[in-house]
């Protein structure tokens, strides 16, 4: 019994959805430290177009990225709807602006499937898998990509 | 419980006997010179005492001789921990006062022999 | 506690030793014949070798083992200390210090020297001196040691213990219960010497006994169980090849047992301490000191208490600190912004807060602090080799060991503190001929000095050699055409040419100094701690480099300007002067560079929201405020912004701890409204006006972004 309920906590995720540059995408809820309205930020010399510069959370000083931009689907339209979600990578903590936030989603690991051999390398880099709800894909944020060094240079 | 005072300028050394010791149903004292051992040894009021020789203050021979000489003489066994296994360094124990002697690196299955031994205390 | 922990323990106590250790050994050097310290030294590498032996670290042990040995001949008269034997101490330190090191990480350590530095060691020790005694034995009661003997035999011993047993701590019964564990046993007690009662002295020894013992153990073992008492009675034993099977049934040891002297010495405790006072005057005597110890080391007992802190706790106190000090700023500043009418009282109690809010991270900024003097010990070694490598002679001195820095620093400071003192010996210092050819003292002096000169603290590496070859630096810059050939160049800028990547190479730095490291890695190692460093130089004389870092890496003193729309932050120690200028005084040089003049020499100005890429040149002929900095590279340099607003202390918050490190920034801080401002660094900004291409920059901030 108890080894059953185990199992099936494990295999349970939830992930935050939320929209940038059109699409939608996740990020599992643990990776996720909060969401903040967004507010400007101070910007950074000498940064690409998708570092909007730096915030203050708490008196650390993090960096905040435009999702859309850094995933090359155009720079985020301004809305009121706009937030930021502070998400941690490791020791590291960053700031990613997106359009809005929908829901949360609790799904099945099963239910994730791996990225399709699309032609983007890009794309594919940055994101670790699908869930698909209903009509929509939802395509789970690689954190890592975002950071990663070499993809916003290959846009 | 069997108390034991262990009396050693190294911490590390101190660390030790205290796991090996307690971990053997030894109650476990320390000081970290000969003057402090022989300042709360009326105190710990051990079944036995362990010291080193080399310490700043008081020497281990120091620490010997001020318990089995001073106004609160008493016939608890001493062991010297040593790093020489010399016959001299021996003699000088003995002579001295010293019940016995454990050879550092000391290895816990025979310290707590010993121990026993020397107080007939079964952990 | 976990056996790792305690390896742990023993580790940091090591660091602990080693650093009594080189302060022992200068100690014997300023205090000769000082047996207190070497004592101390001693001492040390005694405790090394003990806890090392523990963990089974045998080469440690070993090394230990000779370092120790030689020095309690000194500690024993036996040997005098002369300079070569001190040089060999240090260099023995040197190694033990390698060795600790290596057996914590498990790496190697250069097995020649330890060979030479043994055989260096032993020759002290005369022909008779290696020390055959000296093996590590654990102390076992191992029966394992000889073959088994299949056969019981049967011991008799005769057993007749002495007084001095009996003080010894000793109990017979128990020794008995000992040899019963090896076989069986019978034991007789011989009561024949026993006095009348009325005669009995308690601490006398009269009881002796006969014992029989069948097993199949040897005699060694035996013996090992008599080992402690050996001189302290009579012992004799008797073997019996025959297995007396039926004869020796095993004896009840109880009742036979319990007449032993401490049974009889309880019956009369209440004598017992007088007797013994007065039976041994001579002990009585030897105890008076003994007995005083424990008073008169109340007053002096080892060093000051301190408290062992987890460094994350004080770090996580210092960040709490920098926001009280921020929120304290944004308080004053919401007050302000009510623009209330009578606020005197208000305005007071608020320089309170803002006093104590100061004084409580002063408080917390000073645990960080650590004295440099570890840092600096470690450099007389550095010296030392460097010495021995180079064949010159050299000798360090050291002031302001005990200035007070964050321990960052400290750390970081290592490595380009040895890179400086190598090269000081290395390229500073004159071969011992050449100098007593110049009348000098053949022994250069290294000196490192640290001392606290408002807010900042200087850090200097000087040596008494020959000084800068200013001719040969500059011909070199020019073979390696970091400069044109035609370049004219002052004497300090001659200097910095030293601290240009590329300067140092292989063909010419010497098999001491050439360690891949130019002095551009030692500038940017001081740059990226907010400091900078300098050369100043006198030939004949010797060269002095100076490195001046901020008081503390977690707040400093700056201006709040506005650059462009933006607000930021420039730390006021690169200011020299603030300029607001006059049309008149700014000239077009070129097509677009402009310089102002003066006090008659024209000092070029660079526009700062353009070089950080926010500007679009718009300020460019607009006056603005020039801010006037002195440059290593290029020399005094006007940086204009749009405005000063304010002089504060700010708080440093690291960019690179969550994104990466931006050409121009040196860090970000939060001002009173909660927003970040960036603080400048003036002279990467400068350097970054004279790099053709920004766009490098920002590319180099993304390929670093993973490495901040």
């Amino acid at each position: 019994m108890a080894e059953t309920e185990e199992t099936r906590a494990e295999a349970q995720f939830e992930f935050i959805t939320f929209s940038a540059g059109g699409q939608s995408f996740c990020l599992e809820i643990t990776q996720i430290r909060e969401i903040r309205r967004w507010t400007p930020v101070t910007a950074l010399p000498h940064t690409p177009e998708d570092v909007l510069g730096v915030m203050n959370l708490r008196g650390a000083v993090i960096p905040i990225f435009d999702l859309s931009a850094r995933f090359g689907l155009g720079k985020t339209e301004s809305n009121e709807r706009n937030v930021v979600i502070v998400a941690a990578v490791g020791s590291t903590t960053i700031g990613l602006l997106v359009e809005s936030v929908s829901e949360i989603l609790s799904v099945a690991k099963s239910a994730i499937q791996e990225t399709p051999n699309i032609k983007s390398d890009v794309t594919r880099n940055s994101i670790l898998g699908m869930i698909s709800v209903g009509e929509t894909m939802v395509r789970v944020v690689n954190l890592d990509a975002v950071l990663d060094t070499g993809m916003g240079i290959a846009v | 419980m069997t108390k034991v005072l262990a009396i050693d300028d190294s911490r590390t050394i101190r660390n030790l006997l205290r796991v090996s010791l307690e971990g053997a149903g030894f109650e476990f004292h320390s000081a970290c010179d000969g003057a402090e051992g022989v300042e709360i040894f009326p105190d710990v009021d051990p079944d036995v005492v362990i010291t080193d020789i080399n310490m700043p203050k008081l020497d281990g021979f120091g620490v010997i001789d001020a318990l089995r000489t001073g106004p609160n003489r008493t016939n608890v066994p001493i062991l010297v921990l040593t790093t020489e296994s010399s016959d001299d360094l021996k003699a000088r124990a003995r002579t001295a006062g010293a019940t016995g002697w454990i050879v550092k690196p000391f290895d816990d299955a025979s310290l707590v022999s010993v121990l026993r031994r020397l107080t007939g205390h079964v952990a | 506690m976990s056996g790792n922990s305690i390896r742990d323990t023993f580790f940091e106590e090591c660091e602990e030793l080693l650093e009594a250790l080189v302060e022992g050994l200068s100690g014997m050097e300023e205090a000769p014949g000082d047996m207190e310290i070497v004592n101390a030294v001693f001492r040390a590498v005694h405790s090394i070798k003990g806890g090392a032996g523990a963990f089974g670290l045998d080469r440690l042990v070993g090394f230990a083992h000779t370092f120790e040995t030689v020095m309690d001949k000194v500690r024993g008269q036996e040997l005098a200390v002369d300079e070569s034997l001190m040089g060999l101490f240090h260099r023995a330190g040197d190694f033990l210090s390698d060795l600790v090191t290596a057996a914590r990480d498990e790496s190697d350590v250069n097995d020649e020297t330890e060979a030479g530095l043994i055989k260096e060691l032993e020759a002290y020790l005369g022909p008779g001196g290696e020390e055959t005694e000296f093996m590590f034995e654990a102390l076992t009661l191992d029966m394992g040691d000889e073959a088994p003997q299949p056969t019981r035999r049967r011991f008799d011993i005769a057993f007749r213990p002495t007084r001095a047993l009996y003080e010894n701590g000793h109990e017979p019964l128990l020794l008995f219960d000992s040899l019963a564990d090896l076989g069986d046993l019978s034991v007789t007690a011989d009561l024949s010497a026993l006095p009348d009662f009325n005669k009995f002295d308690p601490s006398d020894a009269v009881l002796s006994w006969r014992l029989s013992l069948v097993t199949a153990e040897s005699e060694t073992t035996l013996h090992e169980i008599f080992e402690f008492v050996e001189g302290l009675c009579t012992l004799d034993i008797d073997t019996t090849d025959e297995p007396a099977e039926a004869a020796t049934a095993p004896l009840d040891l109880g009742p036979v047992m319990r007449p032993a002297p401490p049974d009889v010495d309880d019956m009369l405790a209440g004598d017992d301490a007088e007797d013994a006072m007065a039976e041994s005057p001579d002990r009585g005597a030897s105890d008076r000191p003994a007995t005083s110890l424990p008073g008169s080391s109340k007053d002096a007992r080892g060093p000051k208490p301190t408290l062992r802190v987890d460094l994350d706790r004080v770090d996580r106190l210092i960040n709490t600190v920098g926001e009280l000090i921020i929120n304290q700023a944004m308080i004053s500043q919401r007050i302000e912004e009510l623009d209330l009418p009578t606020v005197a009282h208000l305005t007071n109690e608020l320089e309170a807060y803002k006093l104590l809010a100061r004084d409580i991270q002063e408080g917390v900024m000073a645990i960080r602090a650590q004295p440099v003097k570890p840092l600096f010990q470690r450099m007389s070694r550095i010296v030392r080799e460097a010495s021995d490598a180079t064949g010159k002679k050299a000798k360090m001195v050291t002031v302001g060991d005990s200035t007070e820095v964050d321990k960052t620093v400290i750390e970081r400071l290592a490595d380009p503190l040895t890179h400086m003192i190598r090269n000081a010996v290395d390229h500073g210092l004159e071969k011992p001929d050449i100098r007593k050819a110049a009348g000098k003292d053949v022994t250069g002096t290294i000196r490192l000095s640290a001392a606290h000169r408002s807010g900042s603290v200087f850090i200097e590496v000087s040596d008494d050699g020959a000084g800068l070859n200013r001719e040969r630096i500059l011909q070199k810059a020019i073979e390696k055409q970091l400069v044109a050939a035609d370049v004219e160049l002052s004497e300090p800028e001659i200097d910095n040419l030293l601290f240009l990547p590329g300067f140092s190479t292989a063909s010419q730095v010497s098999n001491l100094s050439g360690r891949g490291v130019g002095m551009d890695v030692v500038k940017n190692a001081v740059s990226a701690l907010g400091g900078r460093v300098s050369i100043s130089s006198t030939p004949g004389k010797g060269t002095t480099f100076t490195i001046v870092l901020p008081l503390t890496l977690a707040v400093m003193d700056g201006f709040v300007i506005s650059v462009a729309d933006q607000t930021m932050v420039i730390p006021i120690a690169s200011i020299l002067e603030t300029i607001r200028p006059r049309a008149k005084d700014i000239h077009i040089v070129g097509t677009d560079s402009e310089v102002i003049s003066l006090r008659g020499s024209y000092v070029p100005i660079v526009d700062v929201a353009e070089n950080l890429g926010l500007g679009d040149g718009a300020e460019r002929g607009n006056a603005g405020t020039l801010l006037l900095v002195s440059t290593e590279t290029h020399g005094l340099t006007a940086l204009r912004v749009s405005g000063i607003h304010d002089q504060r202390q700010v708080v440093i918050k690291s960019l690179e701890s969550n994104y990466t490190a931006i050409p121009g920034v040196s860090a970000a801080t939060i001002l009173g409204d909660g927003k970040i401002a960036l603080i400048l660094d003036p002279e990467e900004l400068i350097k970054l006006a004279h790099t053709p291409v920004h766009e490098t920059a920002s590319q180099q901030a993304r390929m670093e972004l993973r490495h901040g």
